[in-house]
């Protein structure tokens, strides 16, 4: 991507800047603890003695204590739930990635394709789009995990993918509309370059800062999706962990081991929070007065 | 007006159908049938179930069969509870249901209103502070967290409240499960109202208002106020879906007999017709609280009704 035709960022005209800055440094600390999640989760695991599908007939509901043989303590099977944390966290966060990139392929190549050809093809896109909004995705999403998921996680992963990437759409029109009519796009046309090749040389690079701020805020989405699917029994199956499928193994064993409650929990609200915080700090950086 | 609403309520027709017409054929290009168990059936057996299902007649004619009954308020039977037909479990759940989730809702207004207004008449102080970090916070945690821990906290721990479970006439079975599903809609519509009085407090009309000599609370009452509840209004409809979904989990939770645990203890069935009955349901639903929050800012905002 050559810069000459990269959208500059406006900066903030109005609004306090002692407050910008603070907003900014949460939302650099946010990306660090994502940061540190994403390692505990890729290598976590490894490190442990343990397996996530391991019985430990020994320890029982062990309580968590750092002097035990299970630093986080262990569920009614003498599972390790640091082990089974940190894989279900794993999971979550995979699939909660890969299905923002599923539904932000989608959404930039909906958007971009209905703002740069307009017409007739645009009304009816983002008519699709409209009629999409009003249902309740959520159920949608029951009925393809209903029908399609419980074993895969493959078609988990497709079905939660399709239903984010609405908004995705809209804001890509948007933004492609207002570039439609540069002089740089102008100077593609006359210089006679086809639809496609303006689409994914000209129009799609410019994107990438408004994308890249939706896909942080999508991420948080889909992966509260799953793991709502996952404590429902619809998505994630034993033996296999994700943050969902442990809070809702926790919140049945609540009166006897609350840390298996409280230790996935907590995992999947630092999670989810430092995405949010990392996603608006982004919007408020690129995009002052966009909310 | 008249005109207005009835273009909503025409455009919200189709979609109900298209959400009808999808879920029905997605359903039933499924692999596997409701009565693929581990015990196989004899043929004879198998041939009456599909006949008392209609399955062995076309596809087109079990559609349209299907609308017709829809039509009618026959949601059709459940395969699993023999005994049941579909819209009897949704006479008894929905009532139950439609407690928490009114309740919620109602909850969710009369804090997150005031909460908000606070917010943004003190910009910058200890109460904006509080209600922004606390709101940012609160739509963070999904409602399957925060509903075990408060059964957690005011059930188990203090045992101020029922863990869980409902007991027709007793309020104290709905409070949980109703601040759990408020949490986050009251989170965001804090959110919304102090971002929309903001702006509005700093509009032209509000300073001439000032200027003219009217008291800060005149101001805000009479002048303030009206446009800034606009997007709260229109936030509504997506509060409700955000009921809708929560029930799903606040009913499994807290143990109530509502619609949102037919539908989910029908996913895990695979009973077909009670997944779609309950998704109808909930998509009318959804679509005609929609309506009413499309209505409502219309007749707040004169300009959208000339669109």
């Amino acid at each position: 991507m050559t810069s000459a035709n990269r959208t500059v960022p406006v900066p903030a005209l109005s609004g306090n800047r002692a407050g910008n800055r603070a907003g900014n440094r949460l939302a650099v600390a946010a990306a660090g603890v994502i940061a540190l999640l994403a390692v505990l989760a890729v290598f976590g695991p490894d490190l442990s003695p343990y397996a996530y599908d391991a019985l430990d007939w020994r320890h029982l509901a062990a309580a968590p204590s750092l002097t035990a043989a299970h630093w986080l303590g262990t569920d009614p099977l003498g599972r390790d739930l640091y082990v089974r944390t940190l894989h279900g966290l794993r999971l979550s966060l995979l699939i909660g990635v890969l299905a923002s990139a599923v539904s932000v392929g989608i959404g930039v190549a909906w958007g971009a394709i209905a703002g740069y050809v307009g017409g007739r093809l645009d009304a009816w896109m983002m008519r699709a789009v409209d009629v999409l909004y009003a249902l309740p995705y959520l159920f949608v999403v029951i009925i393809l995990a209903t029908v399609f998921g419980r074993d895969s996680i493959l078609m988990l992963l497709i079905a939660i993918g399709a239903v984010g990437w609405l908004t995705m759409a809209r804001v890509v029109r948007g933004q492609t509309l207002s570039l439609k009519r540069r002089e740089f796009i102008e100077a593609a046309r006359a210089l006679g370059l086809s639809t496609p090749a303006i689409l994914l040389r000209h129009i799609v690079p410019n994107l990438a800062g408004t994308v890249a701020v939706y896909a942080t805020l999508t991420i948080p989405e889909l992966i509260t999706y799953e793991s709502f699917l996952s404590f429902l029994g619809l998505g994630v199956q034993e033996p296999r962990a994700s943050l969902g499928s442990l809070i809702n193994e926790g919140a049945r064993q609540m009166l006897t081991a609350p840390w298996m409650l409280l230790v996935p929990a907590s995992f999947l609200v630092t999670l989810l929070l430092c995405f949010n915080l990392l996603g608006d700090g982004l919007r408020d950086a690129l995009d002052p007065a966009g909310h | 007006m008249l005109g207005y609403a009835l273009r909503r309520i025409a455009g919200t027709v189709p979609i109900l159908l298209i959400l009808v017409t999808l879920s029905f054929f997605v359903i039933r290009l499924a692999p596997g049938g409701p009565f693929d168990e581990e015990r196989a059936l004899t043929p004879e057996v198998r041939a009456n179930l599909d006949h008392l299902y209609g399955f062995d007649r076309p596809l087109g004619a079990q559609y349209l069969h299907y609308l017709d009954g829809l039509a009618h308020g026959d949601f059709g039977r459940s395969y699993r509870q023999r005994d049941d037909s579909v819209a009897s479990l949704i006479a008894q759940g929905l009532p139950v249901s439609a407690a928490v989730g009114f309740a919620a809702l109602v909850l969710a207004t009369l804090a997150g209103v005031p909460l908000g207004i606070a917010a943004a008449l003190r910009r910058g102080g200890a109460i904006d502070y509080a209600v922004t970090a606390l709101a940012t916070l609160a739509i963070a945690l999904p409602t399957f967290v925060t509903g075990p821990l408060l059964a957690l906290i005011f059930g188990l721990a203090l045992r101020w409240l029922p863990v869980a479970g409902w007991q027709q006439g007793d309020p104290f079975y709905l409070i949980l499960p109703a601040v759990t599903l408020a949490l986050p809609v009251c989170a965001s519509i804090a959110r919304l109202m102090r971002g929309s009085l903001l702006e509005t407090l700093s509009a032209s009309f509000v300073r001439t208002a000032r200027a003219r000599g009217l008291g800060p609370w005149r101001v805000l009452l009479r002048h303030a106020l009206r446009p800034a509840l606009l997007p709260v209004v229109s936030h509504l409809g997506p509060a409700a879906t955000y009921v809708f979904t929560g029930s799903l989990v606040v009913e499994t939770v807290f143990a109530l007999p509502g619609t949102g645990r037919y539908l989910v203890q029908g996913a895990l069935d695979r009973d077909y017709t009670l997944v779609m009955g309950m998704i109808i349901l909930y998509g009318a639903l959804t679509l005609l609280l929609n309506l009413a929050a499309d209505l409502v800012y219309g007749w707040l905002d004169p300009r959208v009704r000339h669109d």
